[in-house]
């Protein structure tokens, strides 16, 4: 039971994007389609699943001074497999995404999970909370990829549902739309969040 | 035996009778010139440009404030004046859905979520055209001359040495409906500046920077006070009480900022017009200055014997 609660955590209760509002770069900057946010999400997920779950085996090795170095460590080793696959077997993908998926090793969910759950958690724990944040993530940043789509770009998972040329709201696809679309998303995630702690 | 009460606030304590209402009256009645040098130049399109953006923002207003139970406050004029202004700095040929988007978006994203007029940090008129141009850029830069449907470049796009100075002064140019008669807007100036509405350190802070850019880099500085949105802008845009500063010598700053930021844009940048993306700007750095540039309190800040 206490297992499934690790897992569930990261999806709603304290989702990295909507409640703690933390690695919000990645979430404003690939995020034009729901693709690219569906992408970033799990890259970032399988990082996150890894690096716990590793971390959470070698947390008696290390020393307190230096586990910071160590975290970040295994936390590119990780990013680097992700890179690397992606850019063999999604070149498309890793173009678009480009920049973003070496900046994985300093998106603060990862080295925030490392330091408040993993260095203290056994390792099945660990690995389940990985993941639940990561799929908490990879929600979020697809809701706001899919929206941002539909407004800029007419289309929804790159199936185009207006006709071509049909004039769209281009500020969607552009950095204003990330921020307007976030502060939305997040006001209507309060208020369920209040209506919640209301009933 | 009755109650006293002390009621304590802070200053400043000197009241008159001016009003938000009164204040956004003075303003439409300052937007009347404007207005009627619109309809003569753009006929039906400023009518119906102007009346649905006014409309939406207005109703913007009662939806927003009706979802969220708040007290209404379209009494107080300023939806309708956000809503007049974004009509009219928007050019003649832009589609009706456009408009009324945008209008939204101004009251919605640019006014209410901050909780309302005097929380916004940014012109709200202003934040809708600036989602127009960001959403909409090859409508929002269609532009014709007046009296006929032909498309032709705005006298910015063409540059000082084709354009005509007295065509530029009465307004028939090629431009945002409400902007092209410097005429017009002048008259709204000084009847806002006799009712002491407008300021008039920010709209000087403006044309000074201008000219002595213009100087600088050798152009001609009465075309760049002419055209574009330039006077408009100035005088109600950059003027709006709740965006700019408080304080005398910010409001100095805060109009030299902008008209820096413009000659930038404009000789530098890569769109022809710059005004309301250098307001915006300014905008942003208000609560900076009013910090910089707050007064010394009597008595303080200074020793006895220096």
């Amino acid at each position: 039971m206490a297992l499934g609660k690790d897992f569930i955590r990261g999806l709603w209760e304290e989702n990295p994007t909507f409640r703690i509002m933390i690695g919000l770069c990645p979430t404003l900057a690939v995020t034009t389609s729901a693709i690219n946010g569906l992408s970033m999400g799990l890259a970032t997920s399988f990082v996150l699943v890894c690096s716990s779950a590793l971390i959470s085996l070698v947390k008696r090795l290390i020393p307190d001074k230096v586990r910071i170095p160590s975290y970040i460590i295994i936390i590119a080793t990780f990013v680097t497999i992700v890179d690397l696959y992606m850019h063999a077997y999604l070149p498309g993908l890793h173009q678009v995404l480009g920049l973003f998926i070496p900046l994985i090793v300093v998106n603060c969910i990862v080295l925030g999970r490392a330091e408040a759950f993993a260095s203290k958690k056994p390792v099945l724990a660990s690995a389940l909370d990985g993941l639940g944040m990561g799929l908490g993530f990879t929600w979020a940043l697809t809701l706001l990829g899919l929206i941002r789509e539909i407004f800029g770009a007419g289309s929804a998972f790159g199936f185009q549902f207006l006709k071509e040329g049909t004039t769209t709201l281009g500020i969607m696809s552009l950095p204003p739309g990330a921020f307007i679309t976030l502060g939305i998303l997040l006001a209507v995630m309060n208020m369920i969040a209040a209506r919640q702690k209301a009933s | 035996m009755e109650e006293l009460k002390l009621i304590v606030t802070p200053s400043p304590h000197i009241r008159d009778d001016d009003s938000t209402q009164s204040i956004m009256f003075n303003v439409l009645v300052a937007l009347l010139p404007v207005f009627a040098a619109a309809v003569y130049f753009y006929r039906l399109d400023a009518l119906r440009l102007v009346i649905l953006s006014a409309g939406a923002a207005v109703a913007t207003e009662v939806t927003f404030q009706r979802v969220r139970q708040k007290p209404l406050t379209i009494w107080d004029g300023s939806a309708l004046v956000t809503g007049v202004l974004l009509g009219l700095i928007v050019p003649p040929s832009l589609p009706s859905w456009m408009m009324v988007l945008g209008s939204v978006f101004a009251i919605a994203i640019g006014k209410q979520v901050f909780g309302g007029l005097g929380y916004n940090p940014f012109n709200p008129a202003l934040v809708g055209r600036a989602f127009l141009t960001a959403s909409f850029a090859l409508a929002m830069t269609v532009w014709h001359s007046p009296f006929d449907a032909v498309s032709s470049a705005t006298p910015l796009a063409l540059g000082a040495a084709r354009s005509n100075i007295p065509d530029l002064f009465f307004g028939s140019v090629a431009g945002s409906i409400g902007e092209t008669s410097a005429l017009a807007i002048l008259l709204g100036g000084i009847y806002l500046f006799y009712k002491g509405t407008l300021d008039y350190r920010i709209p000087l802070g403006i044309f000074a920077a201008v000219v002595a850019v213009s100087i600088l880099t050798g152009q001609d500085p009465v075309f760049h006070l002419l055209s574009g949105s330039l006077l408009f802008g100035a005088i109600f845009m950059a003027t709006d009480l709740v965006t700019s500063p408080v304080t005398n010598w910010g409001r100095w700053i805060f109009g030299a900022g902008i008209g820096f930021i413009i000659m930038l844009i404009r000789i530098w940048g890569s769109y022809p017009e710059g005004v309301t993306f250098a307001i915006l700007l300014m905008n942003a750095a208000t609560p900076l200055l009013n910090r910089w540039t707050r007064p010394r309190i009597y008595g303080q800040g200074v020793k006895a014997n220096e």
